[in-house]
């Protein structure tokens, strides 16, 4: 092959008591490349994360990390480590943590258990989450317990564990869900702005929140790639009409 | 880095333990005639709950703060009294009934012609003491390795561990174990050469006790109070969500319940020395439910709370079963209940600032559902 791929999904099914969340799935990302991935619910795409990221493995097919490395091989740690980062549809922080050390414990570095036992906070790692919470905006409740967020600040500190683990590829799950509008646009500012130096698979229902990203689009429905393509190329599809309206 | 707010008092605590051990051991040199003198048995039942303090100190670390509610924390420290009891039966030489210079009392009796291997070295003390850590800390290790590994957790892993204790109390009854059966280790002389029946010796033990609890308290600090500490609160309350952030909690488990094997090991190996016997009683089920309760009753998650509720559980227990002794199951399952329902947070709740208590669904309250880690999807 000879276009380079970060991320290549070949025919990946995956099948729950003889249903099919995906089903004979492929997908192609190029390195540096912001893909958003829609599709109505139950289309296979949290599926499709929890495939990549080593929580499901796949009845059939190969997930390939940079043309070599099989994932469905993996655990969870191991793909974490390789640069993949998740952020899950419900927000999943640690509840009883501080926002600043929720984002401590995401900063990539020590992750084996004498590593961290001994691991002292450096000047820089304390710049490292000074920066994050600038960007993800949530200076002032650093030493809050995360707990205590609203739904949307628990996305963005999410978010901003994402940028912690400094992942190759970002692999976001509705991550504007329960924002309001101006957060919404400042989300879709955020992630253009991590593309500049990642790779980013974003799945999101908001078509405002899509059409800011201004990417490339691949439409999920019943565990396949119903259409690819640009948000207006995709939206005109006949086919993607029929099953975003024709139920 | 900041402390995480639950843990503050436990230098003052530590503190405490030794001073009032200092002031205890002090007080009962003092002739028997002045009022202020302490009794012998005052100061051996201190030295007792001490030793508790150790085990309940073990069963916080792990389940106040990795949320693996054991019920089996007992074998840990009933193997680190065999092997202390090991090196004080080896200690009684020729002073036994049968005076035998090779074999502990209960083989002679058993027509054994020669000590089984397991017994080489028990004579000497460092090697006991070393055996009463390493023996609890690799099984442990062992145990740790196979279940966290399995992603056994919660409910399941509370019963796996209430049957590796009731599994080595039917093995450690059987008498060609070699570990005197149903009787156990007992009849004990002296322990490096100091006479186990002088109060002198009592005196030096109690606060051999109370520096190894505020060494115990002062090394569980210092790992719960860095970065590991922060993982393992994430890793209790969302152990899968830790994997995608490239841990293994397994990993943290593994550490944190082998480091509690060797507290709860040292405290049987201190308790052997203090009730001047072991048998496989100690390793009865109920003795790791009592631990766990003297730990939600001091206060789940907070250390000090656990060396607290083991000394006031069990001088309740002393004074009640010298009144009511057929009573005391039923006070100590009462005692549990009212904690839980009206002291969640134990009695180091009462303590607690004010702005801590007040963030929505804060730590550790005593159910045992809070062991059950919450999936991350
Ligand atoms: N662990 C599971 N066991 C059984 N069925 C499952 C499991 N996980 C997902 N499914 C099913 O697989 C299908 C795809 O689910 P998935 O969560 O991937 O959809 P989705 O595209 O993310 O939907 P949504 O937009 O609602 O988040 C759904 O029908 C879902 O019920
Ligand atoms: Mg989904």
């Amino acid at each position: 092959m000879s276009t380079p791929s970060l991320l290549y999904l070949d025919n990946v099914t995956v099948s729950f008591d003889g249903f099919r969340a995906l089903n004979e799935l492929s997908l192609l990302l190029v390195p540096g490349e912001m893909r958003a991935i829609i599709g109505p619910n139950g289309a296979g795409k949290t599926t499709m994360m929890d495939v990549i990221t080593g929580k499901t493995r796949p009845d059939k097919g190969d997930v390939l990390f940079h043309n070599t490395i099989d994932l469905t091989r993996l655990d969870e740690p191991s793909i974490a480590r390789l640069g993949i980062g998740r952020k899950f549809q419900k927000p999943t922080v640690f509840e009883q943590l501080s926002v600043r050390d929720n984002l401590l414990l995401s900063l990539a570095g020590h992750r084996r258990p004498f590593g961290v036992l001994f691991a002292r906070q450096t000047g820089e790692e304390r710049d490292r989450i000074e920066g994050i919470l600038r960007t993800t905006r949530l200076g002032q409740h650093a030493d809050r317990l995360a707990g205590a967020l609203s739904h949307g600040q628990k996305q963005w500190l999410e978010i901003g564990m994402l940028l912690g683990q400094e992942p190759e590829l970002l692999l976001v799950d509705e991550p504007v869900a329960g924002m309001t509008d101006a957060e919404t646009a400042q989300t879709a500012d955020l992630l253009r702005d991590i593309n500049r130096t990642r790779s980013v698979v974003v799945v999101e229902h908001d078509m405002e929140f899509v059409r800011a990203l201004g990417v490339g689009v691949t439409v999920l429905h019943e565990g396949s790639v119903l259409a690819e393509g640009s948000l207006d190329d995709v939206s005109r599809d006949p086919s993607v009409i029929e099953v975003y309206l024709g139920r | 880095m900041r402390l995480p707010a639950y843990l503050p008092g436990t230098v003052v605590t530590a503190a405490i333990v030794v001073a009032g051990a200092l002031l205890m051991a002090l007080l009962n040199l003092l002739p028997a005639s002045f009022p202020l003198h302490v009794p012998d048995f005052a100061v051996s039942l201190t030295a007792k709950y001490l030793s508790y303090a150790l085990l309940a100190l073990a069963v916080d670390l792990v389940w106040g703060f990795a949320g693996i509610l054991t019920l089996g924390h007992a074998a840990f420290f009933a193997l680190g009294g065999y092997a202390m009891g090991m090196y004080l039966m080896r200690e009684i030489g020729t002073r036994g009934v049968y005076a035998n210079a090779d074999l502990p009392d209960f083989m002679v009796f058993l027509s054994w012609t020669h000590l089984p291997w397991y017994w080489y070295g028990f004579s000497f003390f460092p090697f006991a003491l070393l055996m009463a850590l390493l023996v609890p800390g690799a099984l442990a290790a062992g145990f740790g390795a196979l279940t966290f590994r399995s992603r056994v957790s919660g409910v399941y892993l509370s019963i796996i561990t209430q049957a590796l204790t009731y599994a080595l109390m039917l093995a450690f009854f059987r008498n060609d174990m070699g570990f005197g059966g149903n009787n156990g280790l007992t009849d004990f002389k002296d322990i490096l050469g100091a006479d186990l029946h002088a109060p002198l010796t009592h005196a030096v033990l109690l606060l051999v006790t109370a520096l190894s609890v505020a060494g115990a308290l002062l090394l569980t600090r210092a790992v719960l109070a860095g970065r590991f500490g922060r993982l393992l609160t994430a890793v209790r309350d969302a152990e899968n969500r830790t994997r995608f952030l490239g841990y293994r909690p397994e990993h943290a488990k593994l550490l944190v319940w082998v480091l509690s094997a060797l507290i709860a090991g040292l405290g049987g190996a201190l308790y052997v020395i203090q009730v001047g016997i072991i048998n496989p009683g100690e390793f009865a089920p109920g003795n790791s439910i009592e631990a766990v309760i003297w730990v939600a009753v001091g206060g789940r998650g907070t250390l000090s709370g656990a060396v607290l509720g083991a000394v006031l559980v069990n001088l309740g227990k002393t004074l009640f079963t010298g009144l009511l002794p057929e009573l005391w199951l039923y006070a100590l399952g009462a005692l549990f209940i009212l904690t839980t329902l009206f002291l969640p947070r134990g009695l180091m709740g009462l303590r607690r600032a004010p702005e801590a208590a007040a963030i929505a669904g804060e730590p550790a309250p005593v159910t045992p559902e809070m062991a059950v880690p919450e999936d991350a999807s």
